[in-house]
């Protein structure tokens, strides 16, 4: 079960615009900001006349890039105050788009799991979705047990919020959703062996 | 001629046991002394009588005992089944399948009477006796796909085809080795053997998903995979590990012959008609090192392939804590003498 190398591990492989869609849809979360931010030199104003951008700027508060998106001028800014709330707003966007959109996500792993989430309730093709990982690399991780999800995982094992079982985190990962598996680590071991959980994912 | 299903737990008290007969007919899936790792697929043809491949889907002494195991983990869990909407057709193209099967393999258990989309099954050994049209869901007291699944004897998985690959878009899975549907479902080909060691970069998955994308309607295939796994428990689920892990701690040079178990898994795979989906069966056997010492052959050439199995492949398949106490009681049955080639018992 200690296996390393896994291929359904997530390749994020950037947030290139596509200027042939009609409709560009950014979710964007904390160090995520500077994903578009660093394209937008390049873009013009036509284009950001076409952009719905959520933001939510979690660990990067105070750093302003909600000010330097907002300076964009997409057609709609919205910064939420969470990502939950990022999240419901999301789901408001896609319940109303049209073939030619577009949806770009990045940010933390957690956050981009999510947001495919949501975009596959929409059924929307993890493989049209494009992605960019900034800041944390702090998983979301599924308990294969309780089947609960516990956010911002940065160390393994962890124990389960849910259940409490201690789990050590597979690279094994589920695009439907958006998470990475939990298994029991101490199974196999008398209850009062203990191991030190190791910050990995940071 | 009738078989006699025997009454045995998978749980608890584990009162699984093969009989003489039954031992003989196990797929012991080793052709060769040595461990090699390989697709290995072949043409799912009918076979000799008396084998796994008499018929195309195998049932055997242990089918009633495993549907009500089945039902046990079901209940427990409604999510080791699972269907993505898309698939229903999947599901009725899957239903007929095993029908057909069964009750050509079978027709003193099973009969399947059709008149137009009005049918009939009826499944003797589970007294069942149902009329339903086929095509309408509401006809049946659960989706097809479970309907059918707990009345067959190994794992169900329909595997969608599209964009090149294959996608694990609806499962019955209740006696895998360690793999999660709940995790899986929707996956394609590539992510859900992710954990798989080794393979990987053998290209080993590569060629098998080119072959498998180009499998015919009426040409069904096979493969062997296998595990070991300590009591003769079906649900090996990740789900269940915190509660069977322990198990393997348990072996010990005393009772590792009846406690330790070959489990070997036959894969077939078959074309469905309607949806060009297709169904992936998995369909578990199990064994202890006790039944499978009866048979001289097989006790040297299993203790030769379990001593030169790679570690990665040990640890990936769980073994590690017991792989070296099996070894050491499997020498005591190996007199170094030469195995004949093939599978079967000489």
């Amino acid at each position: 079960m200690l296996v390393e190398g896994i291929t359904s591990r997530p390749v994020h492989g950037g947030i290139q615009v596509d200027l042939f869609a009609r409709r560009h849809f950014f979710a964007l979360e904390g160090e995520g900001a500077l994903a578009l931010l660093a394209q937008a030199p390049a873009l013009d104003e036509a284009f950001f006349d076409r952009c719905e951008v959520l933001y939510a700027a979690a660990d990067a508060a105070g750093r302003g890039y909600d000010e330097a998106l907002a300076r964009l001028k997409p057609d709609l800014f919205r910064q939420t105050p969470t990502v939950e709330t990022l999240l419901f707003r999301l789901r408001g966007c896609l319940s109303r788009a049209t073939m030619g959109t577009r949806l770009y996500v990045a940010g933390g792993e957690g956050f981009i799991g999510r947001c495919m989430n949501v975009a596959a309730g929409f059924g929307m093709d993890a493989g049209t979705v494009l992605t960019e990982h900034r800041g944390s690399a702090a998983r979301r991780v599924q308990c294969v047990h309780c089947k609960g999800i516990t956010e911002d995982v940065s160390e393994s094992p962890f124990a389960c919020s849910h259940c409490g079982l201690n789990l050590l985190v597979r690279d094994h990962y589920s695009k439907r959703l958006g998470a990475f598996q939990g298994v029991c680590i101490d199974a196999e071991e008398p209850v009062s062996a203990s191991r030190t959980p190791e910050e990995v994912f940071q | 001629m009738a078989i006699m299903f025997r009454q045995e737990t998978f749980r608890d008290d584990f009162t699984y046991r093969n009989s003489p007969a039954n031992i003989h007919r196990f797929p012991f899936p080793f052709d060769r002394d040595e461990y090699a790792y390989s697709v290995n697929i072949e043409p799912h043809v009918p076979g000799r009588k008396g084998t796994i491949y008499e018929s195309l889907i195998d049932v055997d002494e242990h089918y009633v005992a495993e549907m009500a195991d089945r039902a046990l983990v079901l209940k427990e869990d409604p999510l080791r089944y699972q269907a993505l909407p898309h698939m229903m057709q999947a599901q009725w193209d899957v239903l007929e399948l095993l029908m057909e099967q069964q009750a050509a393999g079978y027709p003193e258990h099973f009969s399947l009477t059709r008149n137009g989309d009005r049918w009939r099954w009826i499944n003797r050994p589970l007294g069942i006796d149902d009329t339903f049209t086929f095509g309408a869901r509401e006809t049946l007291p659960y989706e097809p796909l479970e309907y059918i699944g707990r009345q067959t004897q190994g794992d169900l998985c329909i595997v969608d085809q599209r964009d090149n690959n294959l996608w694990m878009d609806a499962g019955l899975v209740t006696t895998q080795a360690d793999w999660s549907l709940d995790f899986d479902v929707g996956m394609n080909f590539m992510e859900w053997h992710g954990p798989v060691p080794l393979a990987h970069g053998m290209g080993i998955f590569d060629r098998a998903l080119k072959f498998l994308l180009n499998l015919q309607l009426g040409q069904p295939v096979r493969r062997f995979n296998w595990t070991m796994t300590v009591n003769p428990r079906l649900d090996t689920s990740p789900e269940n590990y915190h509660k069977w892990g322990r198990d393997r701690t348990t072996v010990t040079p005393v009772n590792v012959g009846r406690k330790v178990h070959l489990r070997v898994e036959l894969q077939t795979l078959w074309r469905l008609p309607r949806s060009n989906a297709m169904l992936f069966v998995i369909r578990c056997y199990l064994m202890s090192m006790e039944e499978l010492v009866t048979v001289p052959k097989w006790a040297r050439r299993f203790h030769r392939v379990l001593k030169t199995l790679p570690q990665e492949l040990v640890d990936y398949k769980g073994m590690t804590r017991y792989r070296d106490t099996t070894v050491e009681w499997l020498s005591r049955h190996d007199d170094g003498a030469p195995t004949s080639p093939g599978i079967w018992p000489d």
